[in-house]
């Protein structure tokens, strides 16, 4: 099963936004932000930008309760209109997620709620949500297995990956690929795809999010050097 | 979650600092706090921090056909949520009624205001108008709620540029005021507006000229305190509107001028709780390798080949459906008829439905009771001293029955129908 995708590496920061190949976009991120919730984070991709409030471990209702961990709840709000289905269906992706690897047996008959504010959406979304998810329970302090943090390929339709799309790029893309990943092995926690893909163009995107995630967990590590070291 | 409730210490501490002209972030009783305005890459999308109250404003705009009775108006839309994030408190279904005030409030000010010539909008008479569509989300709410929520609208409503023409409006700004017996506060902070009695809201434009007034909370006051407050909101919006305009100048020189624009600017780079990476590329130059080796691991998926069956038009089977799992039935007619009754015709409510797989059987435990008109009918005697059988559900007449009262109800059911 030879694949004939072709994926171009670019070496050094390039001055146009726009490079295709395998870069990721200028990251930037703010911890407790807000007064109110327990925790808070405002993760920046590009233009592309989310703000997430955590409020946990706290009260559960009773027809919500688990009796031996804490029940996880995720809301999406988009910018413009209503919430709707599509919302819904990343609600889950990301609650799925998060179930995975949040120490919920610590907290039995408890609430985490983790509420999402998109700010600003420009190309790999979900992405985005699942990393500003991830530093809004690191600032608020709950106990997790491992750290994830989300990564969004592009095939566009002669076979070239694209990590990190930008608006423009996902829309003219063959297909669309979100893959979470954990950060102790680099295993898979959760993907969604939208397209056509053969199998070895699923793995090659696989591999490819997995390299990305490097860079990803090295920008958390150093976030969170930078807040908490003595220097 | 339940909102945390204000002890009774901290009320009267505050009530008293209050008598003595002090407030809790050491504030002058007509103080504002800081206003903190933020432009997004788009057109229309700002963010407001009055404090520690954060409003994210989004404006959009379609183009719709104009209401019936106003042909030549476009339609200006306000809404405002209140994000769950913004306080525990704020739950889907449990803030109505502040969300309601709010909404109107808003909606009121604004339109009553004509800060939008809204026949300006209007593109064909009658057929197409502008829709303008501002969303407005509350993120953290540390009090003044409507004033930031405002502040958020007006500033959206500047910056948003419609297709062809660019929207300028008068601004409005209003100015909440907290009456606290005889004290008045200005801009009240969260914990000042749940010692409050009741709150004032004026709206004022730039040309001193009041807009919307609104009283709620009950609270009496002289018309000399009123005078005094409108003449506190029309200083006030004088300073406010100045902010609006230096941020908007700002924002525009930066774009023209080709420079960075956006949130990510506005992330102060000095505070440890922030941090930055540039573009950074990732070497992806041995995924194809990796790729190859997981493929050449991984077994073959297997061999599935589905052959439907066609019952009707419509309606197909795959699968031989799994044997009944509810256990030995006492009875053996009813094994019977249970067996038999994979392929029979589950009347339900009247519609018959061809269903082929046996596991639908134990759907239709969950079917609603339907008044059964099948032959099969039997009388059960119930007898206090033996044990109740458990009757089974009878998959021709799609009957839910697990106690014996059902069967009772069965019973009496079936009198009705025989007389």
């Amino acid at each position: 099963m030879q694949s004939d995708a072709k994926i171009r590496t670019e070496y050094g920061t390039d001055s146009s936004p726009q490079s295709p190949g395998c870069s990721l976009r200028h990251f930037a991120c703010e911890q407790n932000l807000l007064s109110r919730p327990d925790g808070s984070a405002s993760f920046l991709q590009g233009d592309t930008s989310v703000l997430a409030g955590v409020y946990g471990p706290a009260e559960v209702k009773v027809s919500k309760e688990i009796f031996n961990k804490a029940t996880l709840e995720v809301i999406l709000r988009p910018k413009i209109g209503l919430p709707g289905v599509a919302e819904k269906s990343r609600e889950r992706l990301i609650r799925n997620t998060c179930e995975a690897v949040v120490l919920g047996a610590l907290h039995p008959r408890t609430s985490i709620t983790i509420v999402l504010q998109v700010i600003s959406d420009a190309g790999s979304l979900m992405a985005c949500c699942l990393n500003a998810t991830c530093m809004a329970l690191v600032d608020a302090g709950v106990p997790m297995q491992a750290l994830f943090c989300g990564v969004t390929c592009a095939l566009d339709s002669d076979g070239t990956l694209v990590l990190d799309p930008t608006a423009k790029q996902e829309k003219e893309a063959r297909a669309v690929l979100t893959f979470a990943l954990d950060s102790v092995d680099q295993k898979l926690l959760m993907s969604t795809t939208k397209g056509l893909y053969s199998n070895a163009e699923l793995q090659q995107c696989l591999a490819a999010a997995q390299a990305a995630s490097q860079h990803v967990f090295r920008f958390y590590r150093e976030s969170l050097q930078r807040r908490y070291s003595k220097s | 979650m339940k909102e945390t409730p204000l002890s009774n210490c901290e009320r009267r501490f505050l009530l008293r600092a209050i008598e003595e002209r002090k407030r809790l972030d050491g504030r002058q009783t007509y103080d504002y706090r800081n206003i903190k305005i933020s432009f997004g890459t788009d057109y229309g999308c700002c963010i407001v921090e009055l404090g520690k109250t954060r409003v994210l404003g989004q404006v959009s705009c379609e183009l719709v056909s104009p209401k019936l009775n106003r042909a030549t108006e476009g339609i200006l839309f306000f809404n405002l949520e209140l994000s769950q994030m913004a306080a525990p408190a704020f739950e889907p279904g449990r803030q109505s009624d502040l969300l309601v005030k709010l909404n109107r409030l808003l909606e009121r000010c604004l339109r009553n205001s004509k800060c939008i010539d809204t026949e300006s909008l209007c593109v064909v008479a009658g057929e197409k108008v502008w829709q303008i569509r501002v969303d407005l989300h509350l993120l953290n709410h540390d009090g003044n709620i409507i004033d930031a929520a405002s502040i958020a609208a007006i500033v959206a409503l500047c910056h948003f540029r419609r297709p062809d023409v660019s929207v300028q409006g008068d601004e409005v700004t209003l100015v909440h005021l907290t009456p606290f017996r005889t004290f008045l506060l200005v801009d009240p902070s969260e914990r000042e507006e749940r010692v409050m009695d009741g709150l004032l809201v004026i709206a004022v434009n730039k040309h001193r000229e009041i807009c919307t007034i609104q009283s709620s909370g009950g609270i009496m006051l002289l018309n000399e305190q009123v005078l005094r407050c409108s003449k506190i909101a029309g200083v006030k919006v004088a300073e406010i509107t100045e902010l609006i305009q230096k941020a908007l100048e700002n924002d525009q020189k930066v774009r023209k001028e080709g420079g960075k624009f956006g949130f990510a600017e506005s992330i102060a780079k000095q505070r440890i709780t922030a941090f930055k990476m540039e573009e950074a590329p990732v070497d992806t130059s041995d995924v194809e390798e990796k790729a190859e080796e997981i493929l050449a691991e991984a077994e073959p998926p297997p061999d599935v080949v589905s052959k439907p069956v066609l019952w009707t038009p419509g309606t197909a089977q795959i699968g031989e459906g799994v044997e009944n799992s509810w256990g030995d039935l006492e009875d053996s007619e009813k094994e019977d008829e249970d067996e038999g009754g994979s392929d029979e015709a589950i009347i339900f409510k009247g519609v018959r439905m061809d269903v082929g797989m046996e596991v639908s059987n134990t759907g239709s435990q969950e079917a609603p009771i339907v008044l059964s008109d099948s032959e099969e009918e039997e009388t059960i005697i119930l007898e206090p001293d033996k044990n109740p059988k458990k009757i089974r559900t009878q998959t021709i007449s799609a009957k839910q029955e697990k106690a014996p009262s059902k069967t009772a109800a069965k019973k009496r059911k079936k009198k009705r129908t025989a007389n």
